[in-house]
C-alpha cells in the first residue's frame, strides 16, 4: 500500500492513466449533481462535496473542506460506459443480391473508471455475468470490459438510501479493482492506495509518495468500520429469494397504486440490462442496391408497456404486473438466471423514484418479517 | 481480470444476421406460407425440433419464427402467418430475395427421452409448425405409439395436410378437429382439448403447442387422462427479441424463454401460468 496526497497524488494518478493511453472517466460536479465523464487532471474531481439522499431526494452541498470522496454517487453509473444507452451494433448494406454487414470501429482507448464504489464494482461483476455468458458473450461489452482499469474508492460517508451491507457488500470493495483508494481525514488528510492487480501495483509504484504504515492500515479499517456501522443490514441478502412473497401478495397492488411506471429505477440501476434492438433504414432504403440499415441497441425497461409485447399486446398490461416483474427479477429470479442477486444495494432506484418508493421498505413488507435492523 | 482480457475479440456476433436466399415459397393456407431459405454463404448450425430462429426482413425488422423443418444443404423451412409488419414483409417475399437469419435458439422437444413411451402430440393452429420435426422424429422409429391431435379454426386453415396423411399412413394415430366445419369436412368438430378428452388410449408423455389458453386446457385434459405433468412439455412464447438471454424481454418468472424455452416441462411453469400478467 502507498500513501497519496489528496491533491497532487490524485492528479498524478489521473495523469499517469492518461499517459498510459486510458480514457479516464471520473466524477464531476455538473448541473448540481455528480456525473461521470471524462477527466483530464485531478483538479477536475469534486472537492468538499457531500450528498444527502433519501427516497425521492438527492441534494449536493459544497463546502471548503479538501475532501475528494465525501460524496455518494448520483443517478449516473458506470454502466453507460461499458454498456452504452444507445449504441450502433452493425450496418447492413445490400451487396450483389445479398447483404454484407460491417461493425462499428472498436473504442480507440481502454476505459479507466476512477471512483467506483463497492456497489459499483459489484454491479460491473453482475453485468459481466449477464452479458459475457459462456454461450453468447456480447462482443461489444466484452471488448470494453476487457481492458477496463478500475480505481475503486472506499465509501466513507454512505447515504441514507445505501443498503450494500444487506446485499453482501460493504463500504470497502474486496475485488474487481486495480487500485483501491481510501480517504482518511483523521490526522493528516491523505489517500491510502492499495493495488488489486499487477498493473495497479505497477501504476502505484509510479505515483505513490510513501509506503503505507501500520497506522495507515488501521485508519483504512477504521474508515470502513465506521461506514459499515452507519448502515446496518436492512434485508437478509442471499436469503431474500426464498423469503419474498408470492405473485398473489396484496402488497403488489399497494405499491402499484404509488408507482408511476416511469422506468426511472431501471434507468438509474447499475445492473438493469434490458435492451431493445431496432433497425433504422436509411431514408429511401428499399431493396435497391446500396440501401443501408443501421442496427441500434438501446436501454429498455420492464416498466415500458411494450416491453412484454406478444403479438402486439403487452403480457404485463398493469403497473402492478410490471412493478412485480421488476422487483421479483431483481431479488428473486436473477440468481436462478445468472447465479447472483440483481441488486447491489446502491440505493439509486429509491433516491431517483419520483414517488419516493423505497425498495427496502417494499421488500421488507413482501418478505413479511419487516426490515432487519433500524431504518437509518 | 485475465478472463475478461481473453474476451477482447469475439469473432461471432450473436446479433448479426446471416444472409439466406428464399428458394421456394409454399402457400400453406390463405395467410400462411412456408419460406424455404438456403444459405447464401456460410450456413447456421441445423435447428433441432422445437428451436426457433430470428428472421430479419431488410429494413423492416426481425421476429422469432420456429423452424418447421430442415432440408438438405442447410435449407431452413419457416412457416409464417402475416399478422404484423415484419411477418407481413416475410410473407410478401419473392423467390430469390434475401432474408437474414440468426440462431437456432432455444430448447428442444425431448424426443429421445420419450421414445418407447406412448406419446400424444397436441397442436393448435400454427402450433403444429414447431412440432413438425418432433413428430417426424417420433413417428419414424415407432409410429404405432404416437397419437397426433391437431385443432384448426376451419378446414381451410389446416396446416401441412400432406404430413398429417403421411404420419397416419406410417401408422400413427392422427385426429383432426376444426372449430367450424363445412359441408366437406368429415373430421372432428370442437377444440383440440375436446378431442384429447375423447382419447381413450392411456399416454405416458405429451408434447403440446398452440395458443396459450388452448395449451392450458389441453394440458389439464391430458393430466386428467393420467399423463404426468413432468412428462408433459409445452412450447411457450414471449417477446423473444435477442435470442440469447441478454435483452430481458422474454422473461417468465426465472425463465428467459429464448434461452430456457420455448420448450419447457409443464411442471416447471404450471404455477406461473395460473398468474395473470406474470
Amino acid at each position: 500500500m502507498f500513501v497519496l496526497d489528496p491533491a497532487t497524488g490524485l492528479d498524478a494518478l489521473v495523469r499517469a492513466l492518461v499517459d498510459d493511453g486510458y480514457r479516464v472517466v471520473g466524477p464531476l460536479v455538473r448541473d448540481g449533481v455528480i456525473v461521470y465523464d471524462d477527466v483530464r487532471s485531478g483538479d477536475d474531481l469534486p472537492k468538499g462535496v457531500t450528498v444527502e439522499q433519501s427516497a425521492g431526494r438527492w441534494r449536493l452541498t459544497i463546502d471548503d473542506r479538501p475532501t475528494r470522496f465525501s460524496w455518494t454517487p448520483g443517478a449516473d453509473s458506470w454502466k453507460r460506459f461499458v454498456f452504452p444507452a444507445h449504441q450502433e451494433v452493425l450496418r447492413v448494406r445490400h451487396v450483389d443480391g445479398s447483404f454484407a454487414t460491417t461493425r462499428p470501429p472498436s473504442p480507440d482507448r481502454p476505459l479507466a473508471l476512477l471512483g467506483a464504489r463497492d456497489c459499483e464494482t459489484r454491479a460491473l461483476g453482475v453485468l459481466d455475468r449477464v452479458l459475457i455468458d459462456p454461450d453468447h458473450p456480447d462482443p461489444r461489452y466484452a471488448e470494453r470490459r476487457a481492458d477496463t482499469f478500475v480505481v475503486a474508492v472506499t465509501c466513507g460517508q454512505p447515504s441514507a438510501t445505501c443498503w450494500c451491507t444487506s446485499m453482501g457488500g460493504g463500504p470497502r470493495p474486496r475485488e474487481g479493482f486495480d487500485i483501491l483508494l481510501t480517504e482518511v481525514t483523521t490526522g493528516v488528510h491523505r489517500l491510502i492506495a492499495e493495488p488489486g492487480s499487477e498493473r495497479g501495483s505497477a501504476l502505484l509504484a509510479r505515483v505513490g509518495i510513501a509506503p503505507a504504515t501500520d497506522e495507515d492500515h488501521a485508519d483504512v479499517e477504521a474508515v470502513a468500520d465506521a461506514a459499515t456501522s452507519s448502515m446496518p443490514a436492512r434485508l437478509p441478502g442471499a436469503d431474500i429469494p426464498t423469503l419474498l412473497a408470492g405473485m398473489h401478495h396484496p402488497h403488489w397492488d399497494e405499491v402499484a397504486a404509488r408507482c408511476l411506471s416511469c422506468a426511472n429505477c431501471t434507468m438509474v440501476c447499475p445492473t438493469c440490462f434490458c435492451s431493445t434492438l431496432s433497425d433504422t433504414a436509411a431514408l429511401g432504403a428499399d431493396h435497391a442496391a446500396g440501401a443501408e440499415t443501421v442496427r441500434v441497441q438501446e436501454w429498455a425497461s420492464c416498466f415500458q408497456l411494450d416491453h412484454s409485447n406478444l403479438a402486439g399486446h403487452p403480457v404485463r398490461a398493469t403497473t402492478m404486473s410490471r412493478y412485480r416483474q421488476w422487483l421479483t427479477h431483481k431479488l428473486q429470479t436473477w440468481p436462478e438466471q445468472f447465479g447472483t442477486l440483481g441488486c447491489v444495494g446502491c440505493g439509486r432506484c429509491t433516491t431517483w423514484c419520483p414517488a419516493g418508493i423505497d425498495l427496502v421498505e417494499e421488500a421488507a413488507v413482501l418478505i413479511g418479517a419487516g426490515a432487519q435492523g433500524g431504518t437509518p | 481480470m485475465g478472463t475478461l482480457a481473453d474476451l477482447r475479440s469475439i469473432p461471432v456476433d450473436p446479433l448479426e444476421p446471416i444472409p439466406y436466399r428464399v428458394v421456394e415459397l409454399v402457400q400453406e393456407t390463405v395467410d400462411v406460407i412456408t419460406v424455404v431459405a438456403a444459405p447464401v454463404g456460410q450456413a447456421l448450425p441445423p435447428a433441432q425440433p422445437g428451436q426457433f430462429m430470428l428472421v430479419w426482413a431488410f429494413g423492416v425488422g426481425e421476429i422469432p419464427i420456429s423452424v418447421s423443418r430442415m432440408a438438405a444443404d442447410g435449407r431452413v423451412m419457416l412457416t409464417v402467418r402475416a399478422v404484423g409488419q415484419v411477418s407481413g414483409a416475410i410473407v410478401g417475399l419473392q423467390v430469390g430475395e434475401v432474408v437474414g437469419l440468426r440462431g437456432p435458439f432455444g430448447t428442444v422437444w425431448p424426443v429421445a427421452e420419450v421414445l418407447g413411451a406412448d406419446v400424444v402430440v397436441v397442436a393448435g393452429g400454427l402450433g403444429l409448425a414447431p412440432l413438425r420435426m418432433a413428430i417426424d422424429a417420433l413417428v419414424q422409429p415407432d409410429p404405432r405409439r404416437i397419437t397426433v391431435v391437431v385443432g384448426s379454426r376451419e378446414p381451410a386453415q389446416r396446416l401441412y395436410p400432406g404430413d398429417l396423411t403421411g404420419w397416419a399412413e406410417q401408422g400413427a394415430s392422427v385426429h383432426e378437429t376444426v372449430d367450424t366445419a363445412d359441408r366437406e369436412w368429415h373430421g372432428g368438430v370442437g377444440t383440440a382439448t375436446t378431442m384429447v378428452e375423447r382419447l381413450h388410449h392411456p399416454h405416458q408423455a405429451a408434447f403440446v403447442c398452440g395458443p396459450e389458453l388452448m395449451m392450458m386446457s389441453a394440458v389439464r385434459a391430458l393430466a386428467q387422462q393420467g399423463v404426468p405433468t413432468d412428462r408433459t412439455w409445452v412450447s411457450l412464447e414471449r417477446n423473444m427479441h435477442c435470442g440469447i438471454g441478454h435483452c430481458g424481454r422474454c422473461q417468465l418468472g426465472a425463465l428467459l424463454l429464448c434461452r430456457d424455452g420455448a420448450v419447457v416441462r409443464w411442471d416447471h411453469v404450471e404455477e406461473l401460468m395460473e398468474v395473470r400478467g406474470r
